[in-house]
């Protein structure tokens, strides 16, 4: 069974603060459910089916009590930040086999401000003992070793990861609730403070207390809906890990998760318009657009000059947001930004300089966990109603 | 290099893994090799997922291997390696095949490369235990 088709997306909202010492972050959800549901001309009564993360309480059950909600269908997939990806793809197959028709994807979580996390208490599951022993320091470790690797075998250099962060900057600078929203230079990357060779400071994205939600419903309830919704074209999703210790660093699951999508929505490279691109770090873009086949394996650090991934003209807009290298990655988790940023695109909604000319077909790529162990990856391709 | 040594965290012990740290005290690195297929099967666990097969032995490999990647650690909050910044972290692929997650010691940071032949050494949790950390061969 194929998803195209099958789901629209009708509402989203990006929560525009990005430090907020004072609600809670189950508040931030809420607010987030209210304006997705908004922008699309629902209420909470209208949904039935509800997705979340497992970042806060018992999974999706706390938050669906918190709000209320009336369930057919729930669902707390937990791939890290591409979670929310999935959980689009997973709301479509849900719509397509009758289980709820009105979806309700949220997330939001407060890092500036709260201590949080993963898997307090309890017993540790095998990899953490084993790589929780050598001093490693967030994520940006485990992508650095990806870095170095990638590096190594294909010679990406520095000043091309810097690229990547100076095309996010210069999309950041329109928008208004964007964290770092300074244009920046392939210099002031090179300049910035070495965090865990070879990624500096500014090869990594910001830390913001932040949410997001989307709304997937059905083609019933999008043809009842005043405003132009977006077609859930394709999904796929992929665990690539540490393989008994056989990994290599140089490649992402989008290897998998991309052909799974592309083939699903019958759209190839060439027809994608905007691609949002999960950016945790500068690495993590690099190694992602090889693997979707946007380029040549090995090529992503040549593919980036010249302003490729820069809004309007370049040959693949991305992030035009500002990423969550510049804007947002809300709960040190992305992927719903990314969503949100597609939508955007297609609806013609995003801000002024960098909206895509005729973007009607985009593709948003979701990266969870670290791809210097193991990762969720999931792709999605949207396209205008009509599309 | 750091003018700190690097902290020697005790491990958690999963009751299955005792053979394995045990091990490590007297200087062994060993991990499950499969009966039916012979793969090494790292971080260990007492089952092939290469094949399926639940019949795997503790078998000590070489402590030989060569640098996968690396990272050169400049900021970090974990407690006892924040004092000792900069540090290395590595995986490190053995002669049996497996690459793990280690420091690479005994050596400046900056002169660490990709390639680079290494071997186990052992550091002493002083909990009956030790971590297996690898220094240039």
């Amino acid at each position: 069974m194929s998803i195209r088709g099958k789901a629209f997306i009708a509402g989203v909202y990006e929560h525009p603060l990005r430090e907020i010492p004072d609600r809670s972050s189950s508040q931030i959800q809420a607010e987030v459910a209210f304006g997705a549901l908004a922008d699309a001309g629902l209420t909470l009564a209208d949904v039935d089916g509800y997705f979340t993360d497992s970042a806060h309480g018992f999974g999706g059950l706390s938050m669906a009590d918190y709000l209320g909600l009336k369930l057919r269908h729930i669902d707390s997939t937990e791939t890290g930040g591409s979670s929310y990806v999935v959980h689009v793809g997973h709301a479509a197959e849900a719509i397509a086999a009758g289980k709820c028709s009105v979806a309700l994807i949220t997330m939001a979580g407060r890092p500036r401000s709260a201590a949080m996390g993963m898997g307090r208490g309890g017993e540790p599951v095998p990899d953490s003992v084993f790589e929780g022993l050598w001093g490693m320091s967030g994520a940006v470790t485990g992508y650095a070793l990806a870095a170095t690797r990638h590096m190594y075998q294909y010679g990406t250099t520095s000043a091309q990861l810097a690229e990547v962060k100076v095309a996010a900057s210069l999309h950041a600078q329109h928008n208004p609730n964007a964290y770092l929203p300074k244009p920046v230079t392939v210099q002031e990357v090179l300049d910035s403070p070495m965090i865990s060779s070879p990624l500096r400071r500014m090869d990594c994205c910001v830390v913001t207390d932040s949410g997001g939600a989307i709304v997937v419903v059905s083609p019933e309830v999008a043809a009842s809906l005043p405003r132009q919704c977006v077609k859930v074209l394709g999904h796929g999703e992929a665990v690539k890990h540490a393989d008994m210790g056989r990994l290599d660093l140089t490649y992402t699951g989008a290897v998998v998760s991309g052909p799974i999508a592309f083939e699903e929505a019958g759209v190839t490279q060439a027809d994608i318009k905007y691609a949002s691109i999960y950016d945790s770090f500068t690495i993590t873009v690099i190694e992602t657009l090889e693997d979707l086949g946007f380029c040549d394996k090995g090529k992503g650090g040549e593919f980036v000059l010249d302003g490729a991934l820069v809004a309007p003209h370049g040959k693949l807009p991305f992030n035009t947001d500002g990423g969550g290298l510049c804007n947002n990655h809300p709960s040190n988790r992305g992927g719903v930004t990314k969503v949100i940023e597609a939508v955007r695109q297609l609806r013609g909604e995003a801000n002024g300089p960098t909206q895509v000319p005729n973007c009607d077909i985009a593709l948003a790529h979701g990266t969870g966990g670290s791809i210097g162990a193991r990762m969720g990856s999931s792709t999605l391709i949207l396209g205008q109603e009509n599309a | 290099m750091s003018t700190m040594e690097l902290p020697n965290p005790a491990p958690y012990i999963a009751p299955e893994m005792k053979g394995f740290w045990a091990a490590t005290a007297e200087g062994r690195l060993t991990m499950p090799k499969c009966d039916d297929c012979s793969e090494y099967v790292w971080y260990p666990r007492p089952f092939c997922p290469a094949c399926g097969s639940t019949n795997v032995t503790w078998t000590d490999v070489s402590g030989n291997g060569t640098v996968y990647t690396f990272t050169v650690v400049h900021r970090s909050g974990v407690p006892g390696y924040r004092e000792a910044l900069p540090y290395v972290i590595a995986y490190v692929q053995l002669a049996e095949g497996p690459k793990v997650m280690t420091n690479i010691v005994g050596i400046e940071p900056e002169q660490v490369t990709v390639g680079m032949p290494v071997s186990v050494v052992f550091n002493d949790t002083e909990k009956g235990n030790a971590l297996f950390r690898f220094q240039p061969a």
